[in-house]
């Protein structure tokens, strides 16, 4: 680095190097996940969502710790506090908009980062655990990102919790002493938010951090998946490495960089022009404070929870108990975990697959909008019907999947990437 | 014995080792998970809470806080009270089989005096709070017709509609009748939320 300008300090500078070295990993850990981690030369766009993932955890911890500062979690206290940080703290209203933004955009990121599995199927085999961890960061970025929902105490904060911890309440036997652990009171109170603080303040972060490592050490264990879903580690060139891979870092490094950049002017036009997206990222009623004796008009969850509303709506009542509904929206996210293994095509990626997948994957992300779309409006037709229609094609999609994905035609992978 | 291994005793001790090691996490996670239950303070809280109803008008409503919930008590008129059976026809549950009610509490009525009508204004399909739709003939709800609506609950987070015992209508997303409390008459003009008919002698 130093150069031929200063070869003494150079010198001293690989000394501590090999001083560390002797004591921590820390080139070797370098070279095997980043200058040595050969990934596929053939990434695209839809690659850059995993490192702008990472990107919002980071700034959602550092966001997070310094809104902690000034935030009370009591009944009494909170909903005042977070007016305090948004009028009275020195560019508190930055902080927490970029933290309620961040939250919206940690899930349009992973939402992305999920489709772009489905499209390559990064989710097959070598790589059905690196799937499931993702799976299980998704989880827990929905509990993440509920008790966090709490906080602000306003009014659709308590009404969203309240019907969110009602779904428990509708289990058999059990629903009722279930409630009335989880909120550790007879309904959402103080003692339910100073919990939901503890969960979304330690317990949840400390979770994901300890999921995303996992998740990366897999994927650097089995390598990246790319475009062509094609293994490049079966050709390798004369020097032992991937033919078609190239090294993280610089390429890689400097790619998702640049994505970061793009991302940023997306973001903080966000933050700074429309923090609230139209009552999409922030409802209006959370400006009330919360009133457990006043429901909002019209309770939606944020918009990144509102397929599955959907689907929980579109479950009537059988047997004198509306536990399907719930079972279905808890179905449909276990769901995901099974995907490698209800895939059975003889290719992975998109490019190579049939009509009928396409077709059938095109039509999911269109139904899942929609779902989400439904989530979000008021329980009439035609919302009731389409949530309906959306919930059985989210099924048949997954169900059907080892059945369509085996009669569609395909055409023969490449043995090199492409482009 | 020298270096030879006795797997056969190695094994058992790990086994034992283990389970004794797992039942003492069993019971080192009790006091952890039953922190989570409600405390003694909350458990106070939760205390009966008496009202008075010697000033509610007929066809009026009071609601008062007990546990965090919304009860209400409505004083019914001699017409609504007559008008519970004429939707029968139209309640999922119009007995209260499937419903959560103290036993005195199981009749059409669904109340120990017919003209106050006491009740957890909390729906049964997801805890939201259903307002009152006293009106008969209201424009937006009906049962099956256009202005039939009997008066009743209409709960707007998912469209529930209850009649005016709190009793499901068919085909709403609520699977159970509104809960009644339990609730005891003190006295001709006080109810206390939270204690059993008979409790006070």
């Amino acid at each position: 680095m130093a150069g031929q300008a200063a070869p003494a300090a150079a010198g001293k500078m690989a000394a501590l190097v090999a001083w560390i070295d002797a004591r921590f990993p820390m080139t070797k850990m370098w070279n095997e996940h980043a200058a040595q981690y050969y990934a596929p030369k053939n990434f695209n766009v839809w690659y850059y969502f995993g490192s702008l993932a990472l990107f919002v955890l980071a700034l959602q911890i550092v966001t997070g710790i310094f809104l902690t500062m000034s935030y009370k979690p009591s009944a009494a206290d909170a909903f005042g506090s977070v007016e305090y940080i948004m009028r009275d703290v020195e560019w508190g209203w930055l902080i927490r908009y970029l933290h309620s933004t961040g939250a919206s955009a940690f899930f349009i990121v992973v939402y992305l980062h999920m489709f772009r599995g489905l499209l390559y199927g990064s989710h097959r085999r070598p790589r059905e655990l690196l799937w499931i961890f993702g799976v299980l960061i998704y989880l827990a970025l929905m509990a993440e990102a509920f008790f966090g929902y709490l906080l602000p105490w306003g009014n659709m904060s308590y009404w969203g919790a309240q019907v969110i911890v009602s779904l428990f309440g509708s289990f058999p036997v059990i629903g009722d002493a279930l409630v009335e652990w989880i909120r550790g009171d007879y309904f959402i109170s103080d003692i339910t938010l100073n919990r939901f603080f503890a969960l979304h303040v330690v317990a949840l972060p400390l979770v994901l951090i300890f999921l995303v490592v996992a998740h990366l050490l897999a994927l650097h264990e089995v390598g990246s998946n790319n475009p062509d879903g094609i293994e490049i580690k079966k050709v390798k060139g004369p020097d032992g490495h991937p033919a078609d891979g190239i090294p993280f870092h610089p390429y890689y490094t400097v790619k998702d960089v640049f994505g970061l950049g793009v991302f940023l002017v997306l973001f903080a036009a966000v933050v700074f022009f429309a923090p609230e997206l139209g009552g999409l990222f922030l409802e209006a009623p959370n400006f009330e404070p919360a009133n457990p004796l006043l429901t909002p008009e019209h309770i939606a969850p944020v918009w990144y929870f509102t397929p599955y509303y959907a689907m929980l709506r579109a479950v009537p009542a059988f047997a004198g108990t509306q536990v399907w509904g719930v079972l279905v929206m808890f179905a449909a996210i276990l769901l995901l975990f099974f995907l490698p293994w209800l895939d059975r095509a003889p290719v992975k990626s998109i490019r190579y697959r049939g009509p009928v997948y396409k077709v059938a994957l095109m039509l999911f992300a269109a139904t899942f909008i929609m779902l989400g779309y439904c989530g979000l409006k008021p329980a009439v037709e035609p919302f009731k019907t389409m949530s309906v229609i959306g919930t059985i094609y989210y099924f048949v999609f997954f169900l059907a999947m080892p059945w369509y994905s085996r009669i569609d035609s395909h055409k023969p992978e490449p043995a090199r990437v492409t482009k | 014995m020298g270096e030879a291994v006795d797997r056969g005793r190695r094994q058992l001790l790990t086994a034992a080792t283990t389970l004794t090691g797992a039942v003492g996490v069993a019971f080192a996670a009790v006091p952890f998970l039953a922190s989570w239950k409600p405390s003694a303070r909350a458990k106070a809280l939760g205390a009966p809470v008496e009202i008075d109803i010697s000033k509610l008008e007929p066809g009026a409503m009071i609601k008062i806080e007990w546990r965090g919930k919304p009860v209400w008590v409505v004083r019914r008129t001699r017409e609504m009270i007559n008008r519970l059976a004429s939707v029968e026809g139209f309640l999922a549950d119009p007995g209260s089989e499937r419903s959560r009610q103290p036993g005195y509490a199981k009749n059409e009525a669904r109340a120990v005096n017919p003209e106050y009508f006491v009740v957890l204004g909390v729906c049964t399909h997801l805890g939201c709070a259903p307002m009152s739709r006293f009106e008969l003939g209201d424009a937006e709800l009906t049962t099956s017709s256009p202005g039939d609506w009997p008066g009743g609950f209409y709960c707007p987070c998912h469209g529930s509609k209850f009649d005016l015992s709190g009793r499901v209508f068919r085909g709403v997303p609520a699977p159970t009748n509104l809960e009644v409390p339990p609730y005891t008459f003190v006295d001709s003009g006080h109810i206390v939320i939270g204690v059993d008919q008979g409790s006070f002698g």
